[in-house]
């Protein structure tokens, strides 16, 4: 087991991979996702996987977590396990319209394709292909562009299933969707899903998905999410990250907002191996407002590196980003916020903040605005702070009887809460604090009353 | 066990105490000893060493103890961490309030309570009781109650966050309050109601040492002996007389004569 691969040859290897099963992929596949893959491979061949000598991938040499040698399927394996006996999120009063995903594929615990009462469609991927192309035809690969990223372009070569959400014009909806993918498998496993959220003008999603491994065996994500947020639409989007040490994620999520839609896109990581999340932006209407967010906590050999990158295409839109990382250990991290203001984009709001905690000398950060501002008339600002706890905070609490450990624990909590603190679902926002403190306090991670169960293994 | 005595043990003994900062040496000898039941009152001009000295009663490790000794309640309290000596009863009200964002005041409050009675081998304050004693104790200084709800501190004005240290010394009930320049930025009014709150709690088992730069908070905590700090050193102890002879002749008189 766990022969390296030479990193040379893995970029043929993947489009060898591509080649052997064009067919049989093509056959089990809508022409939606069979128009992109000749052209997204051919891409993802020129550019090959992302090593530190591309600028946008600096920090992280994703080639490292493709050299175990992952066993790949172009369809769903049989996995015996009972939803029901693994899986009650009961989060109380978050009563939720559940979708799970196993290996990035759609799991049958609800009909692959459901139109509720209100004609929210939930479901897969690929049945949405089948029986709504016209929508995919609308949305699908519009937001993504595989000429720019090769993780995005080999998604797009291999696209297959995932999770798919259209909300109507005008609808609310009045329970949140979560989605819960979960990584279960008796081999190591590269898995590749590709969502699409479609929320129409006027409508809203509330949305909330959970990441979790659930065996012991290494795993590699390359997954890709477009959502498209319609003129006065509103998103409020949670990622929660929680998988294991030898789970490897590599997330790529565009949000494509236009005129007067509010988004919120939240990713808190509390667990995982290697990192890496890709959110970008494009304001493309008027008064579209934006708020992308982050709080990751690492340790051991953990890295977690954010790249965000936000496009005022449009005038008169605001973005505010956020992100924070607490680093024990060994653990490292990075971020990188780009922010372009294109030349006609006058009045443009937007905001970055970047601060970090290293709890140890041994961990590392790097963080780097690039803003690009092609308009003059505009209000732009950034900062970002790597440091220790405040001193004179540790003192003070101290001075009230409250012990050194104990006082870490409360000022990590208070770091973390300013991102957790606009997780807009009260009941889910409890769970994340709660969990955010049981992760720093170094009890288990997973949702204690989730019997997922999600195992903590090195 | 100690042997039993005739003569009362000091609450607080400080002998020949030194200590400095980066190598530059800011206490130079402090000899101070405090009964149960006794207010003491430090006056002195600014940088002469009185935030120093408080802190290092309070334990806070930047400063280095360079000689002396202190014993508190009979015990040597140089060795004691932070929280241990604020667990034993001693509680320094801080010259500048530290704002933490995020931490709220009720969370903050239960924990440090929480923690002392732990200490002590008490249980755990249950939620009902614990939020009447914060309403109690909020009542005696005027504390705001929308302030409790707050993050500790954050956008507090200079005056809300000193009514809140005497608050956290209502709530912790200390044997030895320290309080630092609690008086400097309060109007009249509020001065009166910290030292309201203060004199409340004031009893013959638990003793004070207000550190001040101004004789009139004295006229409200009404002091027992009045010590005058200068360059390190105690140079003058007398009764609540001092302090008006202070205010009278300014600190150039301590300065001239020193
Ligand atoms: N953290 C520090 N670092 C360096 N010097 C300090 C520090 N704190 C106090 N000092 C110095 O110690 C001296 C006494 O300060 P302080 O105790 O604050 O005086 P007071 O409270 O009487 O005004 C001053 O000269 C001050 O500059
Ligand atoms: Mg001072």
């Amino acid at each position: 087991m766990n022969v390296l691969l030479d990193k040379k040859i893995l970029d043929s290897q993947l489009t060898d991979w591509y080649f052997t099963n064009r067919d049989q992929l093509m056959a089990a596949s809508n022409s939606v996702f069979n128009s992109f893959r000749p052209e997204a491979m051919e891409c993802f061949r020129k550019m090959g996987i992302p090593d530190k000598s591309n600028e946008n991938y600096k920090y992280t040499d994703v080639r490292e977590v493709f050299l175990t040698p992952f066993n790949r399927y172009i369809e769903p394996r049989k996995i015996l396990f009972s939803v029901e006996d693994l899986f009650r999120c009961d989060i109380p009063e978050l009563d939720t319209e559940l979708v799970l995903l196993v290996n990035g594929w759609f799991y049958e615990n609800r009909p692959r394709l459901e139109v509720l009462p209100n004609g929210i469609i939930i479901g897969s991927m690929a049945e949405a292909a089948r029986q709504y192309p016209h929508i995919l035809e609308a949305h699908y690969s519009r937001y993504a562009d595989f000429r720019k990223d090769a993780l995005v372009a080999l998604n797009t070569g291999f696209a297959q299933d995932g999770t798919f959400i259209y909300i109507p014009k005008g609808v609310g909806q009045d329970r949140t969707i979560q989605v819960v993918n979960i990584l279960l498998s008796p081999e190591d496993l590269f898995v590749q899903h590709r969502n699409l959220v479609v929320i129409e003008d006027n409508a809203m999603a509330r949305v909330v998905v959970c990441d979790h491994s659930l065996s012991a065996h290494h795993f590699l994500t390359n997954s890709v999410t477009e959502i498209f947020v319609g003129q006065n639409a509103r998103l409020d989007y949670t990622k929660l990250q929680n998988e294991h040490n030898s789970s490897n994620q590599l997330s790529s999520s565009f949000v494509h907002q236009e005129k007067d839609s509010h988004a919120i896109f939240n990713t808190i990581t509390l667990h995982g191996g290697m990192i890496r999340n890709n959110v970008y932006t494009r304001l493309n209407g008027p008064g579209a407002e934006n708020h992308t967010l982050g709080l990751f906590l690492a340790d051991r050999n953990q890295h977690v590196d954010s790249y965000t990158y936000v496009d005022h295409a449009a005038p008169g839109c605001t973005s505010r980003q956020n992100f924070k990382g607490i680093l024990d250990e060994k653990a490292t991290g990075a971020f990188t916020g780009r922010i372009l203001v294109r030349p006609d984009a006058q009045k443009t709001l937007a905001y970055q903040a970047n601060n970090n905690i290293l709890l140890t000398s041994e961990a590392r950060m790097n963080t780097k605005p690039q803003l690009e501002i092609y308009a003059d008339d505009v209000k732009c600002s950034h900062g970002a702070t790597v440091g220790q706890l405040d001193e004179n905070a540790m003192f003070y609490l101290q001075t009230r009887g409250i012990a050194k450990r104990e006082a870490r624990l409360l000022l990590m909590g208070a770091f973390g809460h300013e991102i957790l603190k606009q997780v807009p679902v009260e009941p889910l926002r409890d769970r994340l604090n709660d969990l955010v403190d049981k992760r720093l306090k170094g009890e288990l991670s997973r949702c204690n009353s989730c019997p997922l169960q999600c195992q903590e293994t090195c | 066990m100690s042997a039993k005595s005739s003569i009362p043990q000091p609450m607080l003994e400080i002998r020949n105490l030194k200590a400095s900062i980066d190598g530059k040496e800011i206490l130079k000898g402090i000899n101070l000893t405090v009964n149960a039941g006794e207010v003491h009152a430090i006056m002195g001009p600014n940088g002469s060493g009185k935030s120093t000295l408080a802190a290092v009663l309070a334990g806070r490790e930047v400063f280095e103890v360079t000689g002396g000794e202190v014993t508190y309640c009979g015990q040597d309290l140089l060795s004691m961490a932070p929280e241990i000596r604020a667990r034993e009863g001693i509680f320094l009200g801080f010259q500048y309030p530290v704002e933490i964002p995020g931490v709220s005041m009720v969370n903050f409050m239960r924990t440090a309570v929480n923690e002392k009675r732990k200490y002590l081998g008490q249980p755990e304050m249950g939620a009902a009781d614990f939020l009447k004693l914060m309403r109690d104790r909020k009542a005696l200084v005027d504390l705001d109650t929308s302030l409790a709800n707050r993050s500790v501190n954050e956008g507090f004005s200079g005056g809300e966050k000193k009514r809140n240290e005497i608050f956290q010394m209502a709530m912790l009930e200390p044997k030895l309050a320290i309080l630092d320049e609690t008086d400097s930025g309060l109007d009249i009014d509020a001065l009166k109601t910290v030292a309201n709150g203060v004199n409340r709690l004031k009893n013959k088992e638990n003793a004070v040492i207000v550190i001040t730069h101004y004789q009139r908070l004295l006229d409200y905590i009404v002091p027992d002996f009045v010590h005058v700090l200068f360059d390190g050193r105690i140079v003058r102890s007398g009764d609540k007389r001092l302090a008006f002879e202070l205010e009278e002749k300014g600190y150039d008189w301590i300065r001239e004569a020193n």
